[in-house]
């Protein structure tokens, strides 16, 4: 199954009710799949906005409606989101947000990238505030990442970003779908839906009392410390006795495992470490590593943004190499294995013969 | 006298819009000020009110209460 | 004697902060005498703007949430597809709807989106301090046009109706205004249509209402309230500009009125 129509599949499974999206290569075959599955499942819509940015506000509204919804663009498209992504953050609406992300900066290209780790993660609209990032590293995981973004975002009342990429989205594997559709649509208990029986409720945060908007900032930062203690997940390949580790995420971690497993073939004792949650970000898994491990070598499709958080858990306890290509460019194992080569024995890393 | 209305004092922001459209001419301004600055306007009670509610249709403060026979 | 006339219920007690002789106030009171008349205060949920009417929902007892500016058709194109049983309507200003949200208002009368739009015409940007906006008028001083709008640089004022009447899903576009006892009362009814064209689930409705703002105007009330009278109706005729309920009625038996 494509990874596009994966995600559209795991989203329906997961109960989403609404999906609103903008045609952008390279993700048309989510917003594709959601118009031919899910238009026309009973209580669902299906809407192809006029831009991207009616797009996430239509996500806010039926959010507020109390159902689940999801959207989803590129790169150029989530640039236009950013604003309503900060709306649902304050207003403490879930949503799905999936991003397959390709070149950039500008039109950039329709290749696969990870130039939008910064923007996801740091939150590109304004005000303090977070958004859970899911960083999936196959089709299996865009579906098994779809299902949990949902739940996520539900049980914390937050938007849920999936950061994948052109190339996932357009790859084909094997997928094996865990859930069935739910019988019934949830509906959240917060659902605004006219104040039958109850009082008229407001649903906003624009305040003329500073200290409003302060105990907003403070409850919603309570909630991000909850998310970082217990939603935190990464995989860890070969680590133990590894004196370096490859630190990846998504895509890219696929193509260093290529590399790694020739490395170990080689005598290199090399392990990764791929972070599934960019945000919350594992820091202190990755500060143990050190105890362990001589190097890090951080390896990303990009000018190098991951390695800001890598540096923040390190500390410089160890010293840490980056290796990168931008622009859409995706690198092979083999130019992998040349990098992690020349590195091990740049470093004196010890070998095992 | 076949109608009367009230006006909130307090409430009402003295922008005499009632006072320019109602037929007649029974609301004035008073002499007082509200709490919030404002000079509220006040009712005629002698004047010969019909209760028609026109002042209530166009006060923009809702706080026109309107009585008649 | 019998009280005749008094506050509606759905309308909540709270003084209104706006400016002595702002329509947006008056505005409000038939949207709730509405909300009373038709029985439908429990089933409605209203988008405001940010803007002087942001604090709507400190004054209309009805579910309200906030949009973002210029989004409100978009979040109640979201909010109707994921509940149709609630009655949405989005209560926005010049700038939101005709300036920054003109592709959002635009888009959702095309997709006939069973929402009501209650659009405040006040030829400025109220909350802001009174900037030019898109139906400001030829001619006309606003603190960003201050020499007076100049066609050549600023261009003219938009008549947001007449181009959303030329959207098909559009079904129901009257303009109206608040600044006299019959238009008033022209107002409430023009309301009640478009809520009976969203119940009637016929498209997309829209009442623009022309409405004084003395304070950015640099008038008091009631001259601004004439000037609404002699100048802003010849730029926006009042009147009905679109009505296709009756043919679209898909109940076929009762039209919209």
């Amino acid at each position: 199954m494509y990874g596009n129509a994966a995600i559209g599949e795991a989203a329906i499974r997961a109960g989403c009710q609404c999906y609103f999206g903008y045609p952008i290569t390279p993700q048309n075959e989510l917003t594709e799949y959601m118009a031919t599955n899910l238009s026309r499942r009973a209580g669902c819509s299906f809407v192809q906005a006029e831009s991207e940015v009616s797009a996430i506000n239509m996500v806010y509204g039926a959010s507020l409606a109390g159902v689940r919804t999801m959207t989803s663009s590129s790169s150029p498209g989530i640039s236009l989101k950013q604003e309503g992504i900060s709306y649902l953050a304050a207003c403490e609406l879930p949503a799905v947000i999936v991003n397959i992300s390709r070149g950039g900066p500008g039109l950039g290209s329709i290749s696969a990238a990870q130039s939008d780790y910064f923007q996801s993660t740091r939150g590109g609209g304004h005000g303090d505030y977070r958004t859970i990032v899911l960083a999936p590293s196959s089709v299996q995981e865009l579906a098994d990442l779809t299902h949990r973004a949902f739940d996520l975002a539900d049980k914390y009342r937050i938007p849920v970003i999936i950061l994948g990429d052109g190339m996932l989205g357009q790859m084909m594997e094997p997928v094996e779908f865990k859930y069935d559709a739910p019988s019934e649509l949830p509906v959240r208990s917060d659902a605004l839906r006219g104040a039958k029986g109850r009082p008229s409720r407001i649903v906003k945060t624009f305040t003329s009392k500073p200290t409003d908007l302060e105990e907003l900032n403070w409850s919603l930062f309570r909630r991000y410390r909850l998310i970082e203690k217990e939603e935190t997940t990464y995989e860890i390949y070969m680590v133990e006795d590894a004196e370096l580790v490859v630190v990846a995420f998504g895509v890219a971690a696929r193509i260093a495992k290529g590399a790694i497993r020739n490395a170990r073939a080689n005598g290199l004792k090399v392990g990764m470490f791929r972070p599934i949650t960019l945000w919350p970000f594992p820091y202190e898994k990755i500060s143990e590593l050190t105890q362990t491990t001589k190097h890090l070598l951080v390896f990303e499709m990009n000018m190098g943004q991951m390695i800001e958080d890598v540096k923040l858990a390190v500390e410089g306890k160890r010293e840490i190499s980056f290796y990168g290509r931008p622009g859409g460019v995706i690198p092979t194992p083999s130019e992998v294995l040349r990098v992690i080569t020349r590195l091990y024995y740049q470093k004196g890393l010890k070998i095992e013969k | 006298m076949k109608g009367y209305i009230e006006i909130d004092q307090e409430l009402c922001k003295g922008c005499q819009i009632c006072m320019a459209f109602c037929p007649k001419d029974s609301i004035s301004p008073s002499d007082k000020l509200n709490a919030n600055g404002y000079l509220p306007v006040r009712f005629n009670s002698d004047g010969d009110c019909t209760g028609c509610a026109t002042c209530a249709v166009v006060c923009p403060d809702v706080v026109i209460e309107v009585y008649r026979e | 004697m019998k009280k005749v006339y008094r506050r509606p219920k759905s309308l909540k007690r709270a003084a209104f902060h706006y400016c002595p002789g702002c329509g947006h106030s008056i505005i409000h009171r038939l949207l709730t005498e509405v909300f009373d008349e038709m029985n439908i205060q429990d089933r409605v949920i209203g988008i405001p703007p940010p803007g002087c009417s942001v604090f709507a929902y400190h004054y209309l007892d009805v579910d309200m949430a906030e949009s973002a500016h210029g989004r409100g058709a978009a979040v109640a194109t979201g909010l109707k597809r994921a509940y149709p049983d609630a009655l949405v309507f989005t209560y926005q200003g010049d700038g939101d709807l005709a300036a920054i949200g003109t592709a959002e208002t635009i888009h959702a009368a095309n997709r006939g989106e069973r929402i009501t739009s209650i659009f405040i015409n006040n030829a400025v940007y109220g909350m802001t301090g009174g900037q030019m906006a898109p139906t400001t008028l030829s001619n006309m001083k606003t603190t960003t046009t201050p020499y007076g709008r100049d066609t050549r640089l600023e261009g003219y004022p938009v008549r947001m109706s007449e181009m959303v009447a030329l959207v098909k899903g559009a079904v129901y576009i009257e303009r109206t205004a608040v600044n006299s006892p019959a238009n008033i009362r022209k107002t409430k009814k023009a309301i009640r249509k478009a809520f009976q064209a969203q119940i009637d689930d016929l498209g997309y409705s829209l009442v623009e209402i022309l409405s004084p703002c003395p304070t950015n105007w640099k008038m008091n009330p009631l001259e601004s309230w004439q000037w609404v009278e002699n100048e802003m109706t010849k730029e926006f005729p009042l009147g009905l500009i679109k009505d296709i309920t009756r043919e679209k009625d898909s109940t076929g038996k009762r039209d919209a009125d």
